[in-house]
């Protein structure tokens, strides 16, 4: 999927590589919320969505980056980030969607969870190619 | 070597004014001429051993004292270049002997140069240590200070968190809050995450766990501090906190901890008059 990104301000790239670069990716996700005038609900929704991928970027992922940025469409005003690594990728992309199913540690809520924490949720995967995801949440 | 005896006492009166200068008088001239001083002798007799290595056994001493006075400069707020102008301002002051000396001078010069010059790469490498190790406890001190355990009433503990939860610091919450209920013979804990700013599953996963642990020891744990947007939040994302008990404020969890220890909370007709 192509990002329409804002012509005005270009997405910035935030490396993903230490655990300290998830709390980076959040505030930075934080900044462009309020900027595109989410309410704080959505605001709070989109930046854990963002804190989960980034999260599984670097743990499944094997590190990679993140570019965040506002995005337009028809007039509408929003914000996006793509997550990119090019670890091992998802076999199963529905199981991996799978509420509860996990192939770590964790609660196996982070993927599902972070779909339905956004507007729009892209999952573009291929196996030893790795993985991108693409979320989009539009001001109201 | 002979580069270093010939003019001492002009050298080094230089080599003192420069590092000095560039100190600003943070630092008494007092202080650095007797460090430069001690230096000074240190390197000569190092040369005289005829050492051409900056970290070979010759030098040991000048690089003891020179760990040492970066040590103090690093802990003092200066900055590396402040630091390592203590060597390299040598340099400085030996050039006008080169002047209206011969080539030996200039070979010798240059072979000390290039000593100096590590040495002076020595500072900043030891500089460098010295404020990691700085940051790094200032790190655990932080962590450290962040979680503190505080008794609400008797048999009741609670721990305010503030800020990211990942899982170094959930490790010392809970051992915060383990060992704090085993000293205080506390049943019942609250743990507010108003200052938390975003709870994903991760956070989620740690506070569960920690919740658990409590259990296990006997304690109820109450999850206060869930603001409306965290709870939406929470929903969404499909985690569940089973029979755990959460409430909105800590002034509600306190509440319920009471009801739970047995004490009942009265409100007098006469409105506490």
């Amino acid at each position: 999927m192509t990002v329409p990104w804002a012509p005005e301000a270009p997405p910035q790239t935030q490396p993903i590589t230490q655990n300290d670069d998830v709390v980076r990716s959040r505030q930075q996700v934080r900044t462009f919320a309020q900027q595109c005038g989410l309410s704080l609900v959505e605001q709070t929704k989109f930046i854990t969505a963002a804190s989960e991928l980034a999260r599984n970027t670097l743990v499944y992922g094997g590190g990679g980056e993140m570019r965040a940025g506002l995005v337009e469409r028809h007039g509408r005003r929003g914000v996006a980030a793509v997550f990119a690594d090019s670890g091992p990728g998802i076999p199963d992309t529905d199981l991996a969607l799978t509420d509860g199913w996990t192939s770590g540690g964790g609660l196996g809520l982070g993927l599902s969870g972070a779909r339905r924490l956004v507007d729009e949720f892209f999952l573009d995967t291929e196996v030893d190619r790795g993985t991108t995801v693409t979320i989009v949440k539009w001001a109201r | 070597m002979e580069l270093l005896s010939i003019d001492q006492e002009r050298v080094t009166a230089e080599w003192i004014d420069g590092v000095s200068r560039s100190l600003q008088g943070r630092i008494s001239k007092a202080e650095v001429d007797r460090e430069l001083r001690e230096l000074y002798g240190a390197l000569v007799d190092g040369l005289r051993a005829g050492d051409e290595d900056a970290r070979g056994d010759g030098f040991s001493e000048v690089r003891a004292l020179l760990t040492e006075l970066s040590r103090n400069r690093a802990r003092q707020g200066f900055t590396p270049s402040e630091t390592a102008i203590s060597v390299l301002a040598l340099k400085q002051a030996l050039e006008p002997a080169l002047r209206n000396g011969s080539a030996e001078d200039t070979t010798a010069y240059l072979r000390l140069a290039r000593i100096l010059d590590d040495l002076a790469l020595l500072t900043i490498e030891a500089y460098t240590r010295t404020r990691e190790q700085i940051i790094s406890s200032q790190a655990s001190q932080l962590m450290e200070l962040s979680t503190p355990v505080v008794k609400l009433w008797d048999g009741v503990i609670a721990v305010p968190l503030v800020g990211t939860l990942d899982s170094a610091r959930t490790q010392v919450v809970m051992e915060k809050l383990l060992q704090a209920l085993v000293d205080t013979g506390s049943e019942q804990a609250i743990i507010d995450i108003t200052g938390v700013p975003a709870v994903d599953t991760q956070v989620a996963q740690h506070l569960l766990k920690t919740v658990v642990a409590a259990r296990l020891m006997g304690a109820e744990c109450t999850i206060s501090g869930i603001r409306p947007q965290i709870a939406q939040t929470i929903v969404a994302l499909g985690i569940e906190f089973g029979d755990i008990v959460t409430k909105a404020s800590l002034a509600d969890a306190l509440q319920h901890a009471l009801r739970r220890s047995g004490v009942d909370l009265v409100t007098r007709q006469d409105g506490g008059r």
